[in-house]
């Protein structure tokens, strides 16, 4: 009985896992600056959010997203709302991918978040810089953005691992 | 060519408007709830005011709570690293002490000369500090802030000067009850008038983004002046929101246009809030 519990609690705890993850890293603004590696930042919520919506759209509401984007927003600095859209812009291109794709692949997706993660970081400048007239350097987002796109087949091994995880759990 | 055209209609229709069996909102929907709270968030009536301190209380309490171990984390990498360098540091600190001590003495002498000719032209400039904890210092690559426990319910009020031990760090930038949210000098947003020490002249100190600041707007001829000797940068106190005199950084010969600051942005714990009061003014 009691593993029979136990394996309930992993269970429910890996399918919100994915969800824990975006909100821990939207408070904190994860983004290892505290290694003082001059010009290493990325964006790992970018990435969360790009596989998780592309590969298992139940694990996050359009809601949650939304919500993160705000608590992104309030904790950086930026004018609310800002975050939200951009998040919700990438979720739009990957519900269109998932519909037009037959057989997934990975290049294909890897691409598909380098001109994700180019076009939400344009839109984000042009609302950041000549909207609101916040002064903000390029490079740092050439910079952020390149790392994002070369840290995604890290994160896609790791949570390919857990999203198998979350599925052979829910199907026991 | 329009079956292909369909299909991209029905691939858009489906991605923005339909939901999901565990989607309580269609993507459109948030989209444009997200553009309705872009403009609403930055128009200035009082209900909205009011929501937007609300949900800054709120994120920043949780964001302080959330960020302890992440914090830890720092802490530990920053302790290690001071472990290591510890007998370079010792050799530094020594040398560095017999300056200061000789230079001490001196400045004793000019800080009465200093104060007597105040009295002498009747020029009495009043500050108020207040001791803030720094609950979240979100250095992202994009805008440097820090946010502290002290708001409108300790008197801060937008614009004054934040600074760590006698270094200014910044600016107040955004105001909430209990907390509120600073500009750390090295913003690129960061514009501080300021005087240059020995050369006397007037310019502007603004962030790059990095860990340094650069001169803005002065004349041409100040390159060959700093070339000659190591310069010190104070805050002019122009435009009235900062005390005269407060210490920003140093350029050194060598690192022309770089300005050094004083103070480490990353290892702020606690920093003080300064009001600034012209005469008997209150």
């Amino acid at each position: 009985m009691s593993s029979l519990n136990k394996s309930s609690f992993v269970k429910v705890f890996l399918s919100y896992l994915p969800l824990i993850f975006l909100f821990i890293s939207v408070f904190n603004e994860f983004d290892f600056n505290y290694l003082e590696i001059e010009n290493f930042t990325f964006n790992f919520v970018h990435i969360l959010i790009f596989y998780w919506t592309l590969k298992n759209l139940d694990r996050f509401g359009y809601l949650s997203i939304f919500l993160a984007g705000v608590i992104n927003d309030v904790v950086v600095g930026i004018p609310i709302g800002v975050s939200s859209f951009c998040y919700l812009i990438l979720c739009s291109v990957t519900a269109y991918i998932r519909n037009i794709t037959l057989s997934p692949n990975f290049v294909k997706d890897w691409f598909s978040f380098l001109f994700t993660i180019i076009l939400i970081n344009s839109i984000q400048v042009i609302i950041l810089d000549l909207i609101f007239l916040i002064e903000i350097s390029y490079i740092s987002y050439l910079i952020n953005s390149s790392f994002t796109f070369l840290f995604y087949p890290v994160f896609f091994i790791l949570f390919n691992f857990l999203n198998q995880s979350i599925s052979v759990k829910q199907n026991d | 060519m329009s079956v292909g055209r369909d299909d991209f209609v029905i691939a858009f229709r489906s991605a923005f408007l339909k939901k999901k069996d565990k989607q309580k909102f269609s993507l459109l929907s948030l989209i444009l709830l997200s553009l309705v709270v872009i403009i609403l968030s930055n128009l200035n009536f009082k209900p909205i005011k009011l929501v937007k301190l609300g949900i800054n209380e709120i994120i920043y309490r949780t964001s302080f709570i959330i960020s302890k171990p992440e914090k830890y984390l720092q802490n530990l990498n920053s302790k290690f690293n001071e472990h290591m360098n510890l007998f370079e540091n010792y050799k530094n600190i020594k040398s560095e002490l017999e300056i200061l001590k000789e230079e001490k003495i001196t400045n004793n002498f000019l800080k009465l000369e200093n104060e007597k000719l105040r009295s002498l032209i009747d020029e009495n400039i009043n500050s108020t500090e207040i001791l803030a904890k720094v609950m979240i210092d979100r250095e992202s690559p994009f805008l440097r802030t820090i946010i502290l426990n002290k708001g409108t319910r300790d008197n801060i009020k937008l614009g004054m000067a934040v600074i760590d031990s006698v270094y200014l760090v910044g600016q107040i930038i955004e105001v909430n009850y209990s907390n509120s949210r600073a500009l750390l000098l090295s913003d690129l947003n960061s514009k501080i008038p300021s005087v240059l020490a020995p050369q006397n002249m007037q310019v502007v100190i603004s962030g790059t983004g990095k860990n340094y600041g650069v001169i803005e707007h002065t004349k041409d001829d100040l390159e060959e002046n700093l070339l000659i000797t190591d310069t010190i940068i104070y805050t002019s106190g122009l435009g009235g929101l900062f005390k005269p005199g407060i210490p920003i950084g140093k350029i050194s010969k060598d690192q022309k246009n770089k300005v050094n600051f004083f103070s480490d942005f990353t290892q702020l714990d606690f920093v003080k809030i300064i009001s600034l009061n012209f005469g008997d003014e209150k």
